[in-house]
């Protein structure tokens, strides 16, 4: 893994158009897989329509993406696969919305989860932001809506961001594109690898730490190649009825290839139909 | 190892840590989120927030709230009916212009009868009703709602509507269905995915389709104008029109709350449950977007799917209204046959007729009663509502009740196929979906009987 930060190229060398391009739903190919999540109304469709070229409906009012909706981009000539997830506030209840959620972050394998932050809204945005680095170290902080915090009198300081949460973070502006070409530089860079991150893992007890270090290993010894055990043992811990169940039924082993269940198709429907 | 005791062993360590672990979970979170918080957003000054308070303070007020609501509903029904009459005779005018001179033209090349009369009296005739009737009304309500959509105004609504509902025993955010409901039924179904409580969620599917959707729009504001508009002086007829739309929604929330609530107390019994709603800020809507959106996502979108209903439809009604058997025509055994159970509910066989060709989609039961009514006589004139008028009174005997009958039948009864299939694909039960779509029907029946009853004997 190389530790060059590649965000230093700066955007007046390198046009945005000759190196970003728009592949909507042709990226049958792709060599990454990048997933959008964050809060309700924090603008994930706005992002995914503004790097894939696609128009997913994009609406002011929470809930209204409630499918994945998945598009393509090209960058530096790689293909990479954007799938939209439904906008949640934590992914630690059972709600249709945020099980698809959780299941893609965490079973769908992204090289790269970017997590949509509202900037007028930081504190909230955090709780899930939080929650999505227990499970994933990929990720990449997208703080969006700088201009309505800006209007509002808020100023959000994101290299601190970063530095505070070890994940790279980049202020965006979905609606005037601002901030997109340093957004897919970053994801880029998480994806090969040469960005290395160092999440801030919530600190718990040291009596809750070592029934975790001792459930790790025996779920992966259940289900191999689980990408994230961890995670898996804190669920079980709290009982998630869901992922108890996944476990005993052998699925959570499997859960990596139902990936490409019917609700991918049937939201294909919606989103060409545009109806959502 | 084997999976059962792997759990064996959580259980165990879950009782020796003897805490609970999602409170300290969450404890942890809001601590954490609140320290990152703090060392990296700031405020400058308190600006820009009190525009937003003071708006939602009003359209959210518990004594303005609901009327405003109301009031927006008109205005936007009322903009709809007003702007959408003279495109609708305009387009009219000349989609059966053509349909006259084309079959002029097919009839002067020695085309046999039945190719032009399938061609254009059967398929292109159903098209051009569509057409006509629909296209107008939606490409103003559409851009109209988009902007509501992107302002944020749904959730207020949903904010202002949740009283209601819990106390129907459902959930706040059936609202929002309910709102995505007036566009297409179907997209409300699968809108009610929001809703966590697998029983909230089934009622809110259930009930979706009280809300008229998008396909049915153009029959109330047809009838409205026609009868209700008509009844009132000119100046104050488009009033009138858009009163009578608004007082139909205000009838289909009526049995959202009525069913919702029988339902919650019967087959799907429970509380309602708690849940936190966003109020977003306002956004300026992006004009270019909205048209994008409306236009072409929408309008387009409902349109395309109605023609492709229409076109076979129309063939369909021509050939039914061709085909003779015993000196008349299958479409008029259909309708004599459908007529007792037709004028029970204060309709009559061609109207049901229509509604059982109209299944696949509801946007066609207009274009089909007046393909049924007229036969394979010509009716290239009935461009104007007055028009309409003289045809549905003078020579098939509407009345007030007929019109209002017709209205509350659009309302309640059977959502489309589109809409069924999607209650299936939701639900993965035949049964809920047989409720879901039976249901409707048996209320349309009932309430449209008990009306045409009452009428009967108050004369």
């Amino acid at each position: 893994m190389g530790s060059e930060d590649s965000r230093g190229t700066s955007c007046a060398k390198c046009p945005a158009a000759s190196r970003l391009s728009q592949i909507g739903l042709q990226a049958a190919d792709y060599s990454y897989l990048v997933a959008l999540t964050g809060n309700p109304n924090t603008g994930k469709s706005s992002i995914f329509n503004a790097l894939t070229g696609l128009r997913q409906h994009v609406g002011n009012w929470p809930g209204k993406t409630v499918t994945r909706a998945e598009g393509g981009f090209s960058f530096d000539g790689i293909h990479y696969r954007l799938v939209d997830l439904p906008g949640t506030y934590s992914l630690l209840s059972a709600s249709e919305d945020e099980e698809i959620a959780r299941n893609f972050i965490l079973f769908g394998r992204p090289d790269c989860t970017v997590v949509v932050m509202d900037a007028t809204a930081l504190e909230r945005n955090l709780n899930l932001a939080l929650q999505v680095l227990e499970i994933t170290d990929k990720v990449v902080l997208c703080v969006n809506l700088m201009d309505e915090a800006d209007r509002k009198g808020i100023e959000v300081d994101v290299r601190a961001l970063a530095r505070e949460l070890g994940v790279p973070a980049v202020p965006t502006v979905a609606r005037t594109r601002q901030g997109l070409h340093e957004l897919v530089h970053t994801i880029a860079g998480v994806c090969r690898g040469e960005i290395v991150t160092k999440p801030r893992r919530l600190p718990v007890d040291s009596g809750l730490e070592r029934a975790v270090a001792e459930l790790v290993p025996l779920i992966e010894s259940v289900a191999p190649g689980l990408p994230n055990a961890r995670w898996v043992a804190y669920r079980l811990l709290d009982g998630d009825h869901r992922v108890r169940q996944a476990l005993l039924s052998g699925e959570l082993a499997r859960l990596e290839e139902s990936q490409a269940s019917p609700v991918q198709r049937a939201n294909r429907l919606i989103s060409l139909e545009g109806t959502q | 190892m084997n999976p059962q005791e792997v759990l064996e062993r959580t259980d165990r360590l879950r009782r020796q840590l003897g805490i609970d672990f999602r409170d300290q979970m969450v404890t942890s979170l809001f601590e954490q989120s609140h320290q990152i918080a703090a060392r990296t957003v700031r405020r400058r000054g308190e600006g820009g927030w009190d525009l937003d308070q003071r708006i939602d303070r009003l359209v959210t007020s518990p004594v303005f709230g609901l009327p405003l609501m109301l009031m927006l509903l008109a205005a936007i029904f009322w903009l709809t009916i007003v702007g959408a009459n003279y495109p609708s005779q305009l387009i009219a005018w000349l989609l059966f212009a053509i349909e006259e001179h084309a079959a002029g033209l097919f009839e002067g090349w020695g085309a046999p009868w039945w190719v032009t009369g399938l061609l254009w009296h059967g398929i292109w005739r159903g098209l051009a009703w569509v057409v006509s009737v629909m296209l107008p009304p939606m490409a103003i309500f559409f851009p109209i709602f988009t902007i509501l959509e992107d302002l944020g105004y749904l959730p207020r609504v949903a904010f202002n509507l949740d009283w209601l509902f819990r106390k129907a025993g459902a959930h706040g955010k059936q609202a929002l269905s309910m709102a995505m409901g007036f566009g297409c039924n179907a997209a409300g179904v699968i809108s009610t995915r929001v809703i966590d409580s697998p029983r909230e969620r089934l009622i809110a599917i259930l009930t979706n389709n009280f809300v008229p959707c998008n396909g049915r729009f153009p029959t109330l504001i047809m009838l409205g104008t026609i009868f209700v508009g008509a009844a009132f002086p000119p100046a104050l007829a488009s009033l009138a029109a858009a009163g009578s739309v608004v007082g139909v929604v205000l009838i289909g929330a009526g049995f959202t709350f009525l069913v919702s609530w029988l339902l919650a107390r019967t087959l799907l019994k429970g509380e309602a449950s708690a849940f936190t709603l966003e109020l977003p800020p306002y956004r300026r809507p992006s004009i270019l977007r909205i048209l994008y959106t409306s236009l072409i996502d929408r309008t387009v979108f409902v349109l395309f799917r109605a023609m492709m209903t229409a076109a076979p439809a129309g063939a369909l009604i021509w050939i039914l209204g061709n085909i003779e058997a015993g000196g008349a025509s299958l479409a008029d055994h259909a309708a004599r046959f459908l007529d007792p159970l037709g004028r029970a509910v204060g309709l009559d066989g061609v109207i049901l007729l229509a509604y059982v060709i109209a299944i696949p989609a509801n946007e066609i039961v207009v274009p089909t009663m007046l393909m049924v009514y007229t036969g394979s006589g010509m009716m290239t004139e009935a461009a104007s509502f007055d028009q309409l008028r003289a045809v549905l009174v003078d020579q098939h005997g509407w009345t007030l009740v007929t019109a209002v009958c017709l209205m509350l039948f659009s309302l309640l009864h059977n959502p489309c196929g589109t809409t069924i299939l999607t209650i299936w694909k939701e639900t993965r039960s035949a049964k809920w979906t047989a409720v879901g779509a039976l249901m409707p029907l048996a209320i349309a029946f009932l309430v449209t009987f008990a009306v045409a009853g009452l009428a009967r004997l108050s004369q």
